[in-house]
């Protein structure tokens, strides 16, 4: 199918998209790697007015060093996240998530930022921004600001970004010392995940220090697994003792059911891979 | 101008692993798929679909969309409501059979979500599209009717108000009433042992790659069509018939087609529309569908409840087959959509050896898109029914499943054998084929390794599941196929044209789309005359250049088609025998022709090679009295029975019994297809074949939620395996000649389709027996897996 | 209309597109380069498949005006300029690995990037480098097989504007 009819605008500097984005009004839409955007298109469940192509800003693009973080610019497409030296020496969670969204095709023109402006909950990238507590870099006509991951993720496929603003950079701390695993679980190999489960695990000897959870596809939004969280500060790298804090990860949830599952089974699914992942990242 | 007199340096070309001929432009994209074509003038339609299941039509306005820009005329179905006739049903399975009729284009009433509207024909396909969005259609909504079984009972909504019921008919078969076994009610009422099971067929949807397209152009009082069809020949004749413009006056052109699994079997409304659109404006006209539009209106396949009782000795002798189905049509009959089900009916006693046998089988309406024919077509939910329900009868019995099927099945040396369906099994030694399998396997080290992992309670299982299949291919013998009132018959037509050059033509009516005919084809010819396979060039799919055929289906095309292929290769050996014996002076009953040259016999390297011979009558200069000046030949050829290729394939499945996953560690297929002309294209076939049985047990399902709609409507959410979700198959073969034609060969086409599906549902439910289980409905999602384990856990 | 500058198999074109108008029916409709197909509308099958500097894409998820300035090898820039096979090609046709050939284009050129990153894959990493293409004939087992054997004989790797080196036979002739 095609798209219906729609302006088209690619400014090449970050003033200009963001003019581009002020002047086309709420019904504009910005086009980053496209590769959600473009079915959604086709299939005619959008009519944007302007699409404002923001694939040409160099300078949102790459992946730096900056002292006790890395900041991923948005337009960094998931290839080059994957393969970034930063990105596997400090945040290898991403480039273990990044690896699994799509195909090749799909990872030559996505991008990071593009992927957390989409919010689908059951996307993988935001779950890993969530998780790695990332830092939003946000710019609007009245200047830039930052936002928590945890702020940034309403709803469904709803972030805190106003329509005239542009999502430029993500931060990412460093967390060198930490171990992390992604444990994804979908139907085949191009499907959305049913549940993710990202962990972060920061032991001292035979015991977790520190965990974090985040998971995909329980709710509206990224989550983060408090409840197992805390279960996990202090608990043994047992496989029992991770097994009896998982079985907190529906805390909190709203576990959607549709074709691809049921909420009871996303709950299950959610305990076996947090387990899964925990054990993994505390490996 | 001098005749070739290049001989083939190879050994028979029969047998042999060619790469294939029509590689060549497939795989530079220099392809002439239907899409590709352009013409001049040529206009784009585009269709407006019910989003409603079932609805009265009670306006539509296409008035706005007629303004739009670069739109030609827009249409409602009222515009061809007098000439558009119906999409036609072949196969009337019973005397009484209700068949409600099947507009292109819905006048008043729709009957399934994505039934054409309305259309408009515009100069570009995206101003096409944009104009559909300006059509008002107001719907009066009906209710949906979505359960097979509550369609049937007193008091459901009815589909078609016209008609007076949901069912469509009821076909039965009975051993003791047919003459060709006991009576089912005594083998009911014996019974020492009785197992019943129902399963359930799930509806599939072909999704063969390229999505259909239509392009037709007026020609005087008739029409050129090119269509993404695998049946161009039955095609022309039902545009013929329908749609009233002579037969002489319809050209129909299938180019490359990609792909079709039965999914392109079909006459379809886009096809009609797209014509009597082109008519009207008297423009060429282009119709290509969508994926999601391909979803939704190209024909189903498979939806059927089972029903099935099987009963048995208490040492496990069977001894009755009692099978009630229940075959969702959908909304209306297609082509050949009653039959689909009646396919398979005589296949559910399969290889084994049941005195008394019965099936009835249940045509119901819903408000569903059509079903009809995919991959395999009745045979494959056979073999599902009977190699499911002897692993139940096995466990019921304490037996191995594969000890209860070697105590039933029909022994090598019982061939030929003629089954309680009154078939008569050609040949096969499923002792051999099965052997062969669990040595690939290695099947007494799998089941040590299962023991010990039920022992450790490893929480990933191992299962081990097999299918002892066989199938009827070579559809089909006119003959039977009128007993079971099919209106057209079963024949394949080929021509061999010689010429001047000694090059070979061979027009054959199986038009393929990607099975290899050119190849295989051009192997056979080349054996048959003597001549290099190079020489040999194969045209199909083009009525006007192959003007007779039945087309490419139900595993027919070698064992029918390449059979035609060899009849008319003999005639012309025949006419040029004549001429080589007026050549060499010789009488024609002393003429000996091997390796491609008439030779004096005893008189060795006297010869004149084939090549020389036809360069003799084109020159026509002197030829025996009373011969034309032509070498050609015509044959066409009708089988009297069909060929029962068979198989084992066995599977080793890893189920995680937390997330419920399970994943096919090892797959092995042995079949017995008969002779094979080119083994890497059977191999091929072997492979998707399973790919798509595969895929039925653990992926695919066509989805539709309680108000109708199809909730698997795009590529996201059908799922459709890709290389990661597949395993690496091990494949090999045993050969027993088919005796039904004289090439001994079955058919290959359909074999691990229907294979496949059960070797894998039964490794999944072996690997989980001990816990409870003994049924997950397909496709065996990790879900499905985890809720049986937990039902079974529960029980 | 937007102007698009795009060079594809070697050819620089300029042209005045609706935005809305797809890289793939850019391709066919424009260029007539029609051995690239369009398979679905959601980015599932990957028959579209291109490659855009060098890197694969499918071609009904981008915009022919995101092509601007860049360049895009299709099924028909592979062979040489004497019509010689590219090494994966090649291999297909050897192997069987094609049977209706729907897929097939989208399917090499995802190869081919593949084997640009990495030129010796096992047969799971060659499985995961053409998950985002589908095939409906082949069960994919001869592809597969198709793409190592490419690999072992050292499929170049296809860079933007010039011709991929010459495999040794043609299609057909074996």
């Amino acid at each position: 199918m095609i798209p219906a009819a729609f302006d088209y605008v690619r400014p090449s500097t970050v003033d200009e998209a963001l003019s581009a984005l002020s002047e086309a009004g709420e019904d504009a839409k910005v086009l980053a790697g496209g590769q959600s955007l473009l079915p959604v298109l086709r299939m005619r469940l959008a009519y944007p007015s302007t699409l404002i192509d923001v694939s040409r800003l160099d300078e949102l693009r790459g992946v730096r060093d900056d002292g006790d973080a890395i900041v991923i610019g948005a337009m960094t497409t998931h290839d080059e996240v994957l393969h970034d030296p930063l990105v596997a020496r400090h945040a290898p969670l991403i480039a273990q998530a990044a690896a699994t969204v799509g195909d090749r095709q799909v990872r030559h023109l996505g991008t990071f930022g593009g992927s957390l402006s989409h919010a689908d909950p059951a996307g993988d990238l935001p779950t890993i921004a969530l998780t790695l507590d990332a830092t939003l870099n946000v710019q609007g006509p009245s200047g830039s600001r930052s936002v928590a991951a945890s702020d940034f993720f309403v709803d469904y496929l709803t972030t805190t970004l106003a329509p005239d603003e542009l999502l430029t950079s993500v931060r990412i701390p460093k967390l060198d010392g930490w171990g992390t695993h992604y444990e994804k679980f979908n139907l085949v190999a191009q499907s959305w995940a049913i549940v993710g489960v990202a962990a972060m695990v920061r032991r001292s000897n035979g015991s977790i220090v520190e965990a974090r959870v985040g998971l995909t596809n329980m709710g509206t939004t990224p989550l983060r697994a408090r409840g197992v969280e805390q279960a996990l500060a202090g608990a043994s790298v047992s496989a029992d003792a991770v097994r009896a804090a998982a079985e907190h990860v529906a805390e909190g949830t709203h576990a959607p059911s549709d074709l691809s599952g049921q909420a009871d089974y996303r709950e299950h699914l959610a305990a076996v891979l947090t387990r899964r992942a925990v054990l993994a990242a505390a490996g | 101008m001098t005749a070739t007199t290049e001989r083939p340096t190879e050994a028979a070309e029969i047998g042999r692993a060619r790469n294939r001929k029509e590689d060549a432009h497939l795989i530079t994209g220099r392809t002439t798929w239907t899409d590709n074509l352009t013409l001049p003038g040529l206009l784009h339609l585009a269709i407006l679909r019910s989003p409603m299941a079932h609805a009265r039509i009670t306006n539509v306005d296409v008035s706005e969309a007629a303004k739009r820009p670069g739109v030609i005329a827009a249409f409602s179905g009222q515009d061809f409501k007098d000439e558009q006739g119906t999409i036609p049903c072949a196969w009337p399975v019973t005397e009484d059979m209700v068949n409600p009729g099947h507009p292109s284009i819905a006048v008043d009433q729709v009957n399934h979500v994505g039934e054409a509207v309305a259309a408009v024909v515009a100069r570009s396909k995206a101003e096409a599209q944009d104009a559909l969005e300006a059509i008002d259609v107001d719907y009066e909504p009906l209710d949906p009717v979505l359960d097979m079984e509550a369609a049937l009972a007193d008091g459901a909504t009815l589909v078609h108000s016209h008609i007076d019921s949901n069912k469509s008919f009821t076909w039965t078969f009975e051993s003791g009433a047919a003459g060709t076994g006991a009576p089912i009610g005594d083998a009911l009422r014996d019974a020492e042992i009785t197992v019943h099971r129902r399963f359930r067929q799930q509806r599939l949807i072909p999704a063969f790659m390229e999505p259909r397209s239509t392009v037709v152009q007026p020609v005087g009082d008739g029409v050129t069509m090119w269509s993404a069809t695998q049946v161009p020949h039955i095609l022309r004749t039902m545009v013929a018939l329908s749609l009233s413009i002579p037969e002489h006056k319809v050209r129909v052109i299938a180019p490359d087609v990609g792909g079709g699994f039965g999914g392109k079997l079909q006459v379809t409304p886009e096809e009609f529309l797209t014509t009597l659109v082109a008519r009207r404006v008297g423009k060429p006209v282009k119709y290509t569908e969508s994926r999601s539009e391909s979803l939704l209106s190209a024909h189903h396949g498979r939806d059927q409840i089972q029903d099935i009782t099987l009963t048995m000795t208490r040492d496990g002798t069977f001894t009755g087959l009692d099978v009630h189905l229940f075959a969702d049509m959908g909304a209306y009959l297609r082509l050949v959509t009653p039959g689909v089900p009646i396919l398979g009916a005589f296949m559910y006693n399969a290889i084994y050896k049941i005195p008394a046998y019965r099936l009835v089988c249940d045509g119901v309406f819903t408000t569903k898109t059509p079903t009809d024919a995919y991959r395999g077509a009745g045979r494959p939910e056979a073999t599902f029914a009977i190699e499911r329900i002897i692993d139940e009868a096995a466990a019921e019995l304490g037996l191995d499943p594969m000890e209860l099927r070697r105590k039933n099945w029909i022994k090598h040396d019982e061939f030929p054998f003629t089954t309680v369906c009154g078939l008569t099994y050609d040949s096969g030694n499923y002792e051999a084929a099965t052997d062969r399998a669990l040595e690939l396997i290695g099947w007494d080290a799998l089941h040590a390794e299962q023991a010990e992992r039920r022992e450790r309670k490893d929480p990933v299982q191992l299962g081990l599941g097999i299918s002892t299949y066989t199938e009827m291919c070579g559809l089909a013998p006119s003959r039977i196929l009128g007993a079971l009132l099919y209106a057209a018959g079963g024949w394949e037509h080929a021509s061999i044209r010689m010429l001047a050059t000694g090059k070979v033509e061979v027009v054959t009516g199986s038009s393929a789309h990607g099975q290899g005919h050119e190849t295989a084809w051009s192997q056979i010819v080349a054996d048959q005359l003597g001549v290099p396979f190079d020489d040999v060039e194969v045209i199909h799919g083009d009525t006007q250049s192959s003007p007779k055929g039945m087309d490419t289906y139900g595993s027919r095309s070698l064992s029918v088609g390449g059979t035609a292929v060899v009849l008319a290769a003999g005639k012309v050996i025949e006419k040029a025998r004549r001429v080589a014996a007026h050549m060499l002076e010789a009488s024609e009953e002393d003429i000996e022709f091997a390796d491609g040259t008439f030779s004096v016999r005893g008189a060795p390297g006297t010869g004149k090679t084939i090549q020389e011979v036809a360069f003799n009558v084109f020159a026509a200069h002197d030829l025996p009295e009373g011969m034309e000046a032509s070498l050609d030949a015509d044959a066409t050829f009708d089988p009297d029975t069909f060929s029962f290729p068979h198989g084992t394939h066995l599977c080793a499945v890893d189920v995680d019994t937390e997330t419920g996953r399970a994943t096919i560690r090892k797959y092995v297929g042995v079949d017995d297809v008969g002779q094979v002309i080119n083994p890497l294209i059977v191999e091929g076939q072997v492979h998707g074949g399973v790919a798509q049985g595969i895929a039925q047990a653990l992926y695919e399902e066509a989805v539709y939620d309680a108000d109708g709609n199809l909730t698997t409507g795009t590529l996201v959410d059908y799922l459709v395996p890709s290389a990661m979700d597949l395993p690496t198959f091990v494949t090999d073969r045993t050969v027993s000649p088919s005796t039904t034609n004289p090439l001994g060969v079955k058919g290959v086409g359909e074999a691990g389709t229907i294979a496949s599906t059960p070797a894998v549902v039964n490794a999944i439910i072996d690997a989980l027996r001990p816990l409870g289980v003994s049924e997950v409905p397909m496709p065996c999602t990790p879900e499905r897996v985890w809720r049986a384990i937990q039902e079974g856990g529960a029980r | 209309m937007t102007q698009v500058g795009v060079t594809v198999d070697g050819v620089a074109y300029r042209d005045d597109v609706e935005p809305r108008m797809l890289l793939v029916h850019y391709l066919r409709e424009r260029l007539g380069k029609v051995g690239t197909v369009v398979g679905c509308d959601t980015g599932n099958c990957g028959a579209c498949t291109v490659l855009l500097d060098g890197r694969s894409v499918k071609s009904c998820s981008m915009l022919a005006v995101q092509a601007d300035g860049r360049e895009v090898t299709t099924i028909e820039g592979l062979a040489g300029p004497d019509g010689s096979l590219h090494p994966v090609q090649q291999a297909f046709h050897e192997n069987h690995a094609l049977q209706c050939g729907f897929c097939t284009p989208g399917m090499i050129m995802a190869a081919c990037d593949l084997l640009r990153e990495n030129p010796d894959p096992s047969d799971a990493e060659v499985r995961e480098g053409i998950e985002g293409n589908l095939c409906r004939c082949t069960g994919y087992q001869n592809i597969v097989r198709a793409v190592r054997a490419a690999a072992e004989r050292g499929a170049p790797t296809v860079s933007p504007g010039t011709s991929a080196s010459p495999a040794t036979t043609t299609a057909g002739a074996s």
